[in-house]
């Protein structure tokens, strides 16, 4: 049925796909003669398919040029090391990340923007591949502008991240990789959805995703309620990333923090994440020895 | 490590899943259902691959909910239902990507009046058991005796299993309908 649907719709990704399927078509020559096919390109006509690397296994092309502990010498670097984190209270949602972008144990950027803006309702969480979140959010804001534009209605934060799920769905197995919170204001109030590339959606209060959201949970478990105050609320977010930033190798830098209301998002500020660690937000310092006075550790 | 039990007794089917949902080595969520409704007298429960479960699921809610339309409000049986699921899952296995999703179909035919609990998995192998647990099962037990047993199932799930799974959520399917049971 949904084939059926995409065969003759005039809009959508799939359509996307079959106009570059059918570009590719037209000079088969080259496309056989491009990348490491060992010969099998051919093998995949008539067969099927989205217009990904035409290999017989397009996820197995994808990590022979991708970044792997196997290979050092690929040419495409994946951004591995992230923490992001998005929670609802009282006062809307607050969504905070660090900005480190590390390639192996090299830092290939300490400021990066893992904050997708999707449009001034709706905001999208970076963590995995950097490349397919930007592309795939900048892509899910257009949808949601055409929604907009058909329905004259916003879009609910439900139903986008369900086009971004579905979407991501439809690719699964050939080597997307994205752990995002769709997060925003709708109809029904402030709301946090987790989608990632394996196609999981979740709705929730509390979400953190990448290799330091297991410190971030720590700090965000245990200072999380519902009525928190709007400054209470952005100094748990703040606080969680930096105790991440801290810990996690992977993460760190600086923090970005977004605070989403019933008039749509506001970006908070930048944080040196060292910084925080020496004076804090305010002249106090969030480093044990500094709140402390405790040297016997240092 | 998702848990789903199902147990048929005299006059309801049980139906029970866990309500945690994890990722990697953290809980994302304390209160996941994983079931589905899919009309007044079946509830497909399901585990398996992320993403596969719940695209199936709705798939199958969503075929099974437009057969109620165009059929003039008749509901398919439990056992029709249970065939339909099996035959979807039958044929995907033998397309390019298989959903790599196992259900329970618990259902009751108003009738016949009988209940029923079908296991499907994803090769699409399909049995109708009294029950999907383990415990002293008797067949011809009341619907208080059942859930008295699910409580011992899930007490040594407890004990034995090494991660906590949050509790669940149990659901009963009989003349009535679907109803969720709230002292768990």
């Amino acid at each position: 049925m949904n084939s059926l649907v995409s065969q003759f719709a005039s809009s959508g990704h799939e359509v996307e796909l079959r106009k570059a399927r059918q570009a590719f078509e037209d000079d088969d020559e080259s496309l056989e003669m491009w990348g490491s096919q060992a010969g099998f390109g051919p093998l995949s006509k008539g067969i099927p398919s989205f217009s990904v690397p035409s290999v017989p296994d397009p996820s197995a092309f994808l990590r022979l040029h991708t970044d792997d502990h196997a290979d050092p010498s690929c040419r495409i670097k994946i951004k591995h090391g992230t923490t992001t984190l998005a929670f609802r209270f009282q006062g809307g949602v607050i969504v905070a990340v660090d900005s480190r972008a590390s390639a192996g144990q090299y830092i290939a950027s300490g400021t990066v923007k893992k904050v997708i803006e999707i449009n001034p309702y709706l905001l999208g969480t970076m963590a995995g591949g950097a490349a397919d979140c930007q592309y795939w959010e900048t892509y899910l804001g257009i949808q949601c502008r055409l929604h907009e534009l058909r329905n004259r209605e916003r879009i609910s934060v439900a139903a986008a991240s369900k086009y971004l799920s579905n979407l991501v769905y439809s690719y699964k197995g050939m080597g997307l990789s994205m752990g995002t919170m769709i997060c925003g204001w709708d109809k029904t109030g402030p709301a946090v959805f987790y989608v990632d590339s394996d196609g999981t959606r979740l709705k929730g209060d509390l979400f953190s995703v990448g290799s330091g959201s297991t410190f971030a949970y720590g700090v965000l478990d245990q200072g999380y309620r519902w009525d928190l105050t709007d400054e209470e609320a952005q100094e748990l977010g703040r606080r969680s990333i930096y105790a991440a930033g801290h810990r996690d190798a992977y993460s760190g830098n600086t923090i970005n923090l977004y605070h989403v209301k019933e008039d749509g998002w506001r970006f908070i500020g930048n944080y040196d994440v060292s910084k925080m660690h020496y004076e804090g937000p305010n002249g106090t310092g969030y480093g044990y020895e500094i709140r402390t006075g405790r040297t016997e550790f240092c | 490590m998702d848990i789903v039990l199902g147990i048929r007794v005299q006059d309801s089917t049980i139906i029970a899943t866990s309500k945690a949902a994890t990722r990697g080595i953290s809980v994302l969520k304390t209160t996941d259902d994983k079931t589905r409704a899919l009309n007044t007298h079946n509830l497909l429960a399901y585990t398996g691959e992320a993403g596969d479960t719940v695209q199936f699921a709705e798939y199958i809610q969503a075929n099974i909910q437009l057969y109620t339309m165009r059929e003039n409000d008749i509901e398919l049986s439990p056992k029709a239902t249970a065939s339909f699921v099996r035959n979807e899952l039958a044929t995907s296995i033998r397309s390019r990507k298989p959903f790599q999703v196992n259900v329970l179909l618990g259902g009751f035919d108003p009738k016949t009046n009988t209940p029923s609990l079908n296991w499907i998995d994803y090769l699409g192998t399909q049995v109708e058991l009294p029950y999907a647990a383990h415990g002293h099962y008797r067949p011809d037990m009341k619907l208080e005796e059942g859930l008295e047993l699910l409580k011992l199932s899930l007490k040594e799930l407890e004990t034995r299993m090494p991660i906590d799974f949050k509790g669940v959520y149990v659901k009963v399917v009989d003349k009535d309908g679907i109803r969720d049971v709230a002292e768990y």
